[in-house]
């Protein structure tokens, strides 16, 4: 575990998730107005990519090549099921905040990618490692964004007021385009500081 | 179940709840295949039809399936699965009988799979316990929403083709900027009608 610094780096930074490789951003934008929704659907991705990462290595060489997408489908499920049961019995608050986002990691390309990318060669331990930098990365870039959003959208932090009693809110943080133009921004400050080599832009799709 | 007017609903998902505007869903595909006006058509038309179905035959699997044997928690594995036997099934239907719609939509058509948006409709309407035929006006009226939106970018990505971009901010960058200033202007549209 010689590269486990690299690992985090690249997940964190030089190929993160959100920002270089542009992907899951749908799921992104929209819990990021509070920063416990963003923590809390952070810790799910966490939990979900590494442990689908773990699965698909372990039966990595049992599972025939042409159905393994249907496989890895079924793994990712799998988790966001019993991560939709957890939130649901003990932080029901939570889970009809973040509603059908939960859900919908299913199909955040970030889980999928990693599986193909990583876990199909790679032994399960530094599969479920790879899968918590990369998770990471994301509920790094989410609570970066919803810093910013609920900070000068409600004047709080995690619900606890900071800001002087004078404070205006801006409305305009807590709606739709706000979380476009912070993530535009993100994105535009990563390209022009991460070095150049890095970015891998052939990931775009899916 | 609420009752809402299923036109109510089915304006409402193309303007006020627009699926990427305000739901942030089906930002991918929207990203990467927004470079061209056509494309983006032949997309949003594939996307608007599949979501169509699928918010239908999901609508059933759930309510006449999944509710009577207390399977709801499988709602997620099960849809998947339905949306992507449904893209498959399309896929040979249109090849074998519309080869000229296929070769129209063909590439775009397994990519709906993966389009958050469809799943997200399902999810949706489950959440808001429409009845069928809310159901059915949401899933197109969400289509429709999307494709405005992809058509949209588009036509403004191909003006400004061309245009010189601060470093860094070429691609997603600019994309984001501008689905921003969009969901800006799709903010006005707030007081017509409203859901939730």
């Amino acid at each position: 575990m010689a590269n486990l610094k690299e690992t985090f780096a690249k997940g964190f930074f030089k190929d993160n998730p959100i920002f270089i490789q542009i992907l899951g951003i749908c799921s992104a934008l929209a819990v990021t107005n509070l920063m416990l929704n963003s923590l809390i659907m952070g810790i799910g991705l966490i939990f979900v990519t590494a442990f689908s990462e773990m699965t698909v290595s372990l039966i990595r060489n049992r599972t025939p090549k042409h159905i393994r997408m249907m496989i890895q489908t079924f793994i990712i499920s799998f988790y966001v099921i019993l991560l939709d049961i957890f939130l649901k019995a003990y932080m029901p608050a939570m889970s009809r905040a973040l509603g059908p986002y939960v859900g919908l990691i299913i199909t955040n390309c970030i889980i999928m990618g990693r599986c193909e990318a990583f876990a199909q060669n790679n032994t399960a331990k530094d599969a479920f490692i790879d899968g918590i930098a990369y998770g990471g990365g994301y509920a790094f870039v989410l609570l970066l964004i919803s810093f910013v959003r609920e900070l000068l959208g409600f004047g709080t932090l995690f619900g606890y007021t900071v800001m002087p009693a004078g404070f205006v809110p801006w409305t305009l943080m807590v709606m739709p385009p706000a979380a476009f133009f912070l993530l535009a921004i993100i994105i535009w400050v990563a390209k022009n500081i991460l070095p150049k080599e890095e970015n891998s832009e052939g990931a775009k799709t899916a | 179940m609420i009752e809402i007017n299923p036109l109510v609903i089915f304006f409402a998902a193309i303007f006020t709840n627009n699926m990427i505007l305000a739901n942030f869903l089906g930002m991918c595909s929207f990203i990467a295949v927004s470079k061209e006006i056509k494309t983006a058509f032949g997309l949003g038309q594939a996307v608007t039809f599949v979501l169509t179905f699928t918010s239908i035959l999901n609508y059933f699997i759930y309510y006449k399936i999944l509710v009577p044997f207390n399977l709801e928690y499988l709602r997620f594995i099960v849809f998947i699965i339905s949306i992507a036997a449904f893209v498959q099934l399309v896929e040979m239907i249109i090849d074998r009988y519309f080869p000229a719609l296929y070769y129209a939509l063909g590439i775009f058509l397994p990519l709906i799979t993966v389009n958050c948006a469809v799943l997200g409709v399902s999810l949706f309407m489950l959440i808001r316990e429409y009845s069928f035929i809310q159901s059915l006006a949401f899933g197109i009226g969400s289509g429709i929403g999307w494709t405005l939106a992809i058509v949209a970018m588009a036509g403004i990505r191909q003006k400004i083709k061309n245009n010189k971009l601060p470093n860094g901010l070429e691609g997603p960058g600019i994309t984001l900027i501008i689905t921003g200033i969009m969901a800006l202007a799709f903010i006005g549209f707030s007081g017509i009608v409203k859901i939730q």
